[in-house]
């Protein structure tokens, strides 16, 4: 037998995109046709996407606010020089430990290349009276001029004491809106703006003059609301009275916590601290149970509550580390009594964070989005088994296994598709709901590669939940389904 | 060569250890434009012979061609392209599809075959019209009658111009007088030069065709043949006697 003899089998030349349109349709068919159970498979699906894209939200809201505090509190280029307890091997060189002083600073202006920076600050504390009122702010340091921009404190009114201050150890301050908010009162309380330059304040019964106030720090969030009221309440765009979520009536939750303790902030004169006062450094030995110690260590040089310094660049920050490292331990006597605090370490807790939440939040979402598909495929199979006759008459008309594999996949994937675009229309209205009463201050954002995200993983479930009833319904036997009742 | 040309078909299917011969060596040929009937009882293999005639199923030995096609050696995918192009099914329960209306289920074949909707359509009202019912092309299955929904399926089998058209028991499950109709129908079909196979138990109804295949335990019990006899022309079938039409 020549196979010239035999014609060949009918080739069937079809339009894929025709095809697949036909079998949309039909999908869509079905799936209106038991609408009820079509919903409730697509639910898994639903909750899966919108818990998905929320979780990712609010994630990023929470990075996004935790980014901007650490950038408040001076950024990643900040190394903060702390004093530390002696180590035990060194104890018996206690008496010896001088304590980070302004000789450190010295040496590490002139030694360390890669601190591009020093602040130096001296903490004490204080009670500040005015307007026949007290208060006790969080920080009341003696600083350099350095420090405003060490720490990135903007003055909105009046100035920063200049170096000359500094040496004439003037009896000069420059506050934070909240120590004005408490003596002088909140301009949402008291109507109008108070700007208390010029005014004297009493810092621990010494008289001070107030030279400058910073500006009102708040989160992006806070700022964005307090704009949105204003043009809400049609009040004027400038004055006090817009200004309405200041002070201790801030809401202090989160990240915003940092910002009021940025507000609650005086700086004074290093030199003035220690002419007027002389006592922030036994204060710190207190503090850091390093025993009774004269206030000027061995030195005679005044000893500092701390040493901020901004080194050249993060890239940098190991090198810039061992620098000062190697000057202190030369101006130290070799004696480890001072430790490094960097924000870097703080960073690596946001990515931590942001990290383990995505993690749980992503296997909670995947979790539901697995159940979603399981639905799906419990759905299919329940519907192939109810349509093994339709099954077996498309076979009899011409269908081809892969014809009938396609259309159970379009189907399921169709159901994949309808849940995961009500899902992303959900996920808006959980993104709102959780950001009500969610316990951070941060606003959930909702970012497009999140919901891209979201719906592929839909799509994905769709096609492997799809799969196995799919093949299932195109193995059938022809000639058994026909006969199926 | 015949349209049809089976040759020495056996199908075998195994319980256990019992071997059942549903069809034993059975040989047979049909010709372009014939209208003939398979007889035999249930459980006979006539409808075994009916699945492999029409692609369905698949012999177990022998060769079988089908318009020149050696049907044993077409892949599955081929199989329902064959099953989609040369052959037509009517069936005793009509196997319409409930969720689709008339004119769409007539349409089914050609949404396999990658027709243009357009023409889908066209072709669809052309066979509606051929089996009278064009004006029920809106309705579901559900809304017709038994006949009406036997007509519709015989518009799905014509639809696309099959070489061979199988009818199994295709009055099986109307009354009598509809039935009667449903057969006529046939007849109809038969003198415009359509290959026709009815597979039946009742004889009465395989009177209507002038060739006859009886089937018993797997073999060709019987073969009658009007046509060679002279009793009986092809294209005379109308005039054979039959139960009075109204």
């Amino acid at each position: 037998m020549s196979g010239s003899r035999f014609a060949a089998p009918p080739e069937i030349i079809r339009n894929s995109w025709a095809q697949l349109g036909i079998c949309l349709l039909a999908g869509l068919r079905e799936i209106w046709a038991h609408k009820f159970r079509s919903v409730l498979t697509m639910l898994g699906i639903i909750l899966g996407v919108s818990s998905l894209v929320a979780m990712s939200a609010l994630v990023a809201g929470m990075e996004k606010g935790a980014k901007e505090a650490l950038v408040a509190i001076g950024g990643l280029e900040k190394v903060s020089i702390q004093p530390q307890g002696i180590p035990v091997e060194q104890r018996h060189l206690s008496d010896q430990a001088t304590g980070i002083t302004l000789k450190d600073v010295r040496a590490l202006q002139e030694s360390a290349p890669l601190v591009t920076m020093l602040s130096p600050e001296m903490r004490m504390p204080a009670t500040l009276s005015a307007n026949g009122k007290t208060f006790r702010p969080w920080n009341c340091l003696g600083v350099w001029p350095s420090a405003l921009e060490m720490n990135e404190h903007v003055i909105e009114h009046g100035r920063m004491f200049n170096e000359l201050d500094d040496e004439m150890a003037r009896n000069v301050c420059v506050i934070g809106t909240a120590t004005r908010d408490e003596l002088w009162g909140a301009p949402d309380k008291v109507g109008q703006e108070f700007i208390p330059v010029g005014e004297t304040l009493f810092i621990n019964g010494v008289p001070f003059t107030i030279i400058g106030m910073f500006q009102y720090y708040e989160s992006e969030r806070d700022r964005k609301e307090r704009v949105l009221a204003q043009t809400q309440t049609n009040q004027p765009p400038s004055g006090g009275v817009a200004r309405n979520n200041r002070g201790w009536g801030a809401r202090r939750r989160g990240s915003s916590f940092v910002f009021y303790l940025k507000n609650a902030t005086v700086y004074i004169p290093l030199n003035t601290v220690w002419m007027k006062f002389r006592s922030g450094a036994t204060q710190f030995s207190m503090r850091f149970g390093g025993g009774m110690r004269t206030v000027t260590g061995t030195s005679g040089d005044p000893r500092l509550s701390g040493l901020d310094g901004k080194i050249a660049s993060v890239d940098l920050l190991p090198e810039a580390l061992q620098q000062i490292r190697n000057v202190l331990m030369i101006t130290h006597k070799g004696i480890e009594d001072f430790t490094f605090m960097t924000q870097e370490d703080w960073a690596e807790q946001i990515n931590t964070f942001v990290h383990n939440a995505r993690l749980s939040g992503g296997l909670i979402a995947g979790i539901s989005l697995l159940v979603g598909g399981i639905g799906i495929m419990n759905i299919m199979l329940a519907s192939i088994s109810e349509r093994v006759r339709e099954i077996g008459i498309r076979k009899s008309v011409g269908a081809a296994t892969g014809d009938i594999f396609t259309q159970i996949l379009v189907e399921s994937v169709v159901i994949a598709i309808l849940g995961g675009l009500t899902g992303l229309a959900t996920s808006f209205v959980l993104v709102n709901l959780i950001s009500s009463f969610s316990p951070t201050d941060n606003a959930p954002i909702i970012k497009i590669t999140a919901l891209a995200v979201a719906f592929g993983f839909s799509v994905l479930v769709g096609i492997l939940a799809g799969i196995f009833p799919a093949i299932k319904a195109a193995r059938l036997n022809p000639i058994q389904a026909l006969r199926y009742e | 060569m015949a349209l049809v040309e089976l040759r020495n078909v056996s199908k075998i299917y195994r319980l256990g250890e019992e071997e059942i011969r549903a069809l034993d060596d059975v040989s047979l040929d049909i010709d372009e434009g014939e209208f003939i009937s398979i007889i035999g009882p249930s459980g006979s293999g006539k409808s075994t012979l009916m699945h492999i005639l029409g692609c369905l199923d698949s012999p177990s030995r022998g060769t079988i061609r089908l318009d020149g096609i050696m049907i044993e050696r077409a892949s599955p995918r081929q199989l329902a392209a064959i099953r989609n192009r040369k052959i037509g099914f009517v069936f005793q329960f009509f196997n319409l599809l409930p969720k689709l209306n008339v004119v769409q289920n007539v349409e089914l074949p050609m949404i396999y075959s990658g027709i243009s909707g357009r023409e889908r359509r066209q072709r669809a009202m052309a066979a509606l019209e051929a089996v009278d019912l064009a004006n029920r092309a809106k309705h579901r299955p559900s809304q017709l009658s038994g006949g009406q929904q036997q007509r519709a399926a015989i518009a799905r089998a014509l639809v696309n111009s099959p070489r061979i058209v199988f009818a199994d028991e295709p009055t099986g499950n109307l009354d009598s007088h509809t039935g009667d109709a449903i057969l006529s129908l046939f007849r109809k079909l038969s003198q415009e030069g359509r290959t026709i196979v009815l597979v039946t138990h009742d004889p009465e109804i395989a009177a209507v065709t002038p060739r006859r295949i009886e089937i018993r335990d797997g073999n060709i019990a019987a073969k009658i043949d009007l046509t060679l006899a002279g009793l009986m022309r092809p294209e005379a079938t109308a005039s054979t006697p039959m139960p009075a039409q109204p």
